[in-house]
């Protein structure tokens, strides 16, 4: 009888720290989308339901101009990190000892413990002086924001290419060449397609760091390369924008759709 | 890093590294390490290099360290930019500011995070995939627009202040933006992620079902907690509050958009010596010193790290 | 120049300073199965590597019937290898883990699906096709391994401690099958092993290796009757090995005082009694006999019964048939015993 009572008790307050924890998480932005449908230029005060600010969302040339950009780096940077972090990957596990291991950990892991707002002022100031000295980048813009984006997204791809890669079985490829592949077909046939999931994960979080970077891009950025967190927080900044909202909501609805599709994928293939 | 004692190690390491040279695809090794250092370290060793200079007018802001004139090589280094900030208590404050709102917000995100990650952790598999991904959405949904989210219900005419009103415990909105309270608030919210998943990692790979188990053996839950689950998630523990603590140190969007001019952070001032003052030096001393004054919570945990690993071998 | 499928000729190897492998010759035929065994780092592995072609020999050739492969890269050599953990490709399901070597080597789809749908009937797989490999059983990843290896119908199958992985009910079975399919499919089997136990009952011919060396071939029984050495005694089951003293033109067990009549050479300084070939008997009276010792262990084992016999400061086992109960059952530990062995079960060798 008492363990019951201790057991429900403890039902209890697991459900209760759950509902408070996720209603703590999620509140702000359900908010946030319910008073995107707000037909009020006054966020706060409710009026009455309308689509009006997403269809000024997607009248306003600034935001859906920089959303292009944004996403244009975004996934320019994933790409090129993805890359090196996979290099990084496998000089650290896979290629044969490299010396002075440590040295190149550290190289590849520092930026990781960076606060962004150093590696923004350190990389405009390199801009800015080779520039001055080499004329190379000729202007601020968005290939400088990239080049900082890729910089430190690096690392976090590289931490995981190679947590995947330290625990990935080598005899597959010796079982590979038994089986008649040949050495140089071996990374395309066995290696890439075992470690694909963690490759498309590192990409997804670089791009993901990348569309989420104000600080770095705003140290970085010139002339026609406004992404969409430098032009949200200078309409933030200072007060309230139901288009901003809209955004919000937007958005929020594209990384439900992303997680409720990744969530079924994975569970057709627990099922099969 | 490395310790080469003599000029035997040298030469030994020179052999190794031509050998491994050789044997190895060059660029496809070191074409990531020439990036990292081009754009990471060389930009780094500048800023070092601007924050010993002495500042002057003009572009770029700064007298040039080397220079070579007919008087022959000199060399043009100050001290007097670190001198500045470490004399004028207005910095220090706001390194204080920094490093108390980081320590502030990772106790805050630990006690918050510790247990939504421990019990979504122990429920069941087809729950705990559910709450999972309920985990995640927040993590990959915009960080600016979160911490908008509450500049939104934290104004005035904010829903928090009609809710107030309406049950009666205020009569007129209060102000509840523009303090370091609400920065805090902004911190533990958009940062908490970081702390759960890290947690969730490690807490899952536990057969948490032995501690109910213990439990109804009559082991005291407090002590069952203490001896056992909570040495077991100390890794979790660690790695959680670094993602939550180096970041916040130089967190500038939160203050920016949810502080007021209560507390100044490290973050906004770094922002401000640059854009606005365009005092390329000390902006870049107050870099140099934030990166040492970050060093030491870095080995303080690593250490820590290294004691646990240490207790379990 | 001999006939014999395989030939390991003088192959030596080193990594670094550690000789992994010194002048080893063997010579394999058709269609048996071969077993090396060793303990851990006895160079048993990196043989196995070097037959495969993951390793180069520093010296010595290997032919296949009578062709040089030693240059030969690994995935142009008519051979195919089992590993221990069975590297099954992860990203594949079973039957694309079975096509894959019949796909490299460009087989027609009607050829490829023949093949793989035969092996799936001969190793039981059917139902599995679709599934992932790490969503099935332990016995069922070992038989898609397996599969994978013999539908490109190998010369020669090396299997890498084949049945480690499994526990020890599937692990006979699987012995059973492996001998079965062998005997189906006529292909040469290669097996490296620790467990003395598992290549014994496996294999048609074996060899002990020690130190990268090769200590001894022969089949089962010959190794296990006549060890040319106390370490290769020991390896394989319960040994007891004594001394030999020629004292006079008398061939005596040193440690028993117990001569061996009729023999004909002379020159051996120890022997193996194995302890299934001692009987032991109470006695219940004191005797003249000089053959008595006592029990210090006893070990009911079902089928038989391990005693532990004291003599002269000296131990031995002797494992006795449990078929005649009432008797063994009577005696008990500190019980003096009459032993008893066939001088033609005493095996004589130099060490």
């Amino acid at each position: 009888m008492q363990n019951t009572i201790l057991r429900m008790n403890k039902l209890f307050f697991k459900i209760f720290t759950l509902t408070i924890g996720f209603s703590f998480l999620y509140f702000p932005i359900l908010t946030l989308i319910a008073y995107s449908f707000n037909d009020n230029k006054r966020v706060m005060v409710w009026k009455g339901f309308s689509f009006r600010w997403y269809k000024e969302l997607f009248q306003n040339e600034q935001i859906l101009e920089a959303f292009y950009t944004s996403i244009k780096i975004a996934s320019l940077s994933a790409t090129f990190a993805t890359i090196m972090g996979v290099m990084i990957g496998f000089s650290l596990t896979r290629i044969s000892k490299i010396p002075a291991r440590p040295f190149f950990i550290f190289l590849s892991s520092s930026p990781l413990v960076m606060p962004e707002i150093i590696l923004g002022l350190s990389l405009l100031l390199f801009f800015i002086s080779s520039n001055h000295i080499i004329g190379f980048p000729s202007s601020k813009g968005q290939l400088t924001v990239l080049i900082s984006h890729i910089t430190f997204s690096v690392a976090f791809v590289a931490v995981i290419i190679q947590s995947r890669l330290s625990s990935y079985d080598k005899n597959i490829e010796e079982a590979a060449q038994d089986l008649g592949t040949i050495p140089n077909m071996i990374f395309w046939k066995i290696t890439a397609p075992v470690i694909l999931p963690s490759i498309i994960s590192g990409w997804l979080l670089a791009f993901t760091l990348s569309l989420d970077d104000l600080v770095v891009a705003s140290f970085t950025t010139g002339p026609g390369a406004n992404t969409l967190p430098i032009v949200v927080f200078s309409k933030v900044r200072l007060g309230l924008s139901p288009e901003v909202n809209a955004l919000s909501a937007i958005i929020m609805l594209i990384v439900v759709l992303a997680a409720i599709s990744i969530y079924f994928i994975n569970r057709s293939h627990i099922k099969k | 890093m490395i310790k080469l004692n003599s000029n035997l190690m040298i030469h030994q390491y020179f052999c190794l590294m031509i050998r491994y040279l050789k044997k190895q695809n060059f660029w496809f090794v070191f074409t990531p390490y020439f990036w990292l250092v081009l754009f990471f370290f060389i930009p780094l060793a500048l800023i070092f290099k601007i924050s010993i200079s002495v500042s002057e007018w003009g572009m770029p802001p700064y007298r040039d360290l080397f220079s070579l004139s007919e008087d022959g090589f000199k060399i043009d280094s100050t001290l007097s930019n670190y001198l500045f900030i470490f004399s004028d208590p207005f910095y220090i404050r706001s390194y204080l500011n920094s490093l108390s709102l980081a320590f502030t917000s990772t106790i805050l995100c630990l006690v918050i995070g510790y247990p939504i990650a421990f019990y979504v952790a122990k429920s069941q598999a087809n729950i705990r995939i559910i709450l999972l991904v309920l985990l995640i959405i927040p993590f990959w949904t915009s960080f600016l627009l979160r911490v908008y989210a509450w500049k939104v219900l934290l104004q005035g005419s904010g829903i928090i202040n009609s809710i107030l009103i309406h049950l009666g415990f205020i009569t007129e909105p209060i102000s509840m933006l523009h303090n370091h309270y609400a920065v805090i608030l902004g911190v533990v919210y958009t940062y908490l992620p970081f702390m759960i998943l890290p947690l969730y990692g490690y807490l899952v790979k536990f057969d948490l079902n032995l501690i109910d188990a213990a439990n109804d053996l009559g082991a005291k839950p407090v002590n069952t907690f203490l001896k056992v689950i909570l040495p077991l998630s100390l890794p979790g523990i660690i790695a959680g509050s670094m993602l939550v603590f180096i970041p916040v140190v130089g967190e500038f969007v939160i203050p920016e958009m949810l502080g007021g001019s209560d507390k100044l952070y490290f973050g906004k001032i770094i922002w401000d010596e640059f854009f606005v003052n365009r005092d390329w030096p000390v902006a870049s001393a107050l870099a140099m010193s934030g990166i040492v004054i970050l060093v030491f919570p870095i080995v303080i945990f690593q250490l820590m790290y290294a004691k646990y690993n240490f207790k379990n071998e | 120049m001999s006939n014999s499928f395989l030939e390991i000729i003088d192959v030596t190897k080193r990594f670094g300073d550690i000789l992994a492998l010194d002048r080893v010759n063997l010579k394999i035929e058709k269609s048996e199965i071969f077993s090396l065994l060793g303990s851990s780092g006895c160079g048993k592995s990196t043989l196995l590597r070097i037959i495969a072609g993951f390793e180069k020999p520093d010296q010595g050739k290997i032919l296949l019937e009578g062709n040089d492969i030693t240059n030969l890269p690994p995935y142009i050599r008519p051979l195919n290898i089992m590993f221990q953990n069975y590297a099954l490709f992860p990203h594949l399901n079973v039957t694309n883990n079975i096509k894959f070597g019949l796909k490299e080597e460009n087989f027609s789809k009607q050829e490829i699906n023949n093949r793989v749908n035969e092996i799936l009937n001969l190793l039981e797989l059917n139902g599995l096709e679709e599934r992932k490999v790490n969503e099935i059983s332990g016995g069922q990843q070992q038989r898609v391994a397996l599969a994978r290896c013999l539908v490109k119908k190998p010369k020669l199958l090396l299997l890498d401690e084949p049945l480690a992985a499994l526990d020890k009910q599937l692990r006979i079975q699987t012995q059973f099958e492996l001998v079965n399919l062998q005997n189906k499919l006529g292909i040469t089997f290669i097996i490296v092993t620790h467990d003395q136990e598992e290549a014994i009952s496996l294999s048609d011919r074996m060899t002990i290796m020690q130190n990268g060396e090769i200590l001894q071939v022969g089949n089962p029984v010959e190794i296990y009757e006549k060890p040319k050495n106390t370490y290769i005694a020991n390896f394989i089951g319960t040994a007891n090995i004594f001394n030999i003293l020629n004292k006079d033109n008398q061939i005596i067990i040193e440690e028993l005082n117990y001569e061996i009549k009729n023999i004909n050479n002379k020159n051996f300084n120890k022997c193996l009694i194995r302890p299934e070939k001692i009987d032991i008997k109470k006695i219940e009276n004191q005797s003249d006999n000089s053959n008595v010792g006592i029990v210090k262990e006893i070990a009911y084992l079902g089928s038989y019964t391990k005693y532990l016999i004291e003599v002269n400061g000296i131990q031995f086992y002797s494992f006795m048939q449990n078929s005649l109960v009432s008797d063994n059952l009577q005696i008990k530990w500190d019980d003096k015993v009459e032993f008893k062995f066939n001088d033609s079960s005493i095996f004589l060798f130099n060490d």
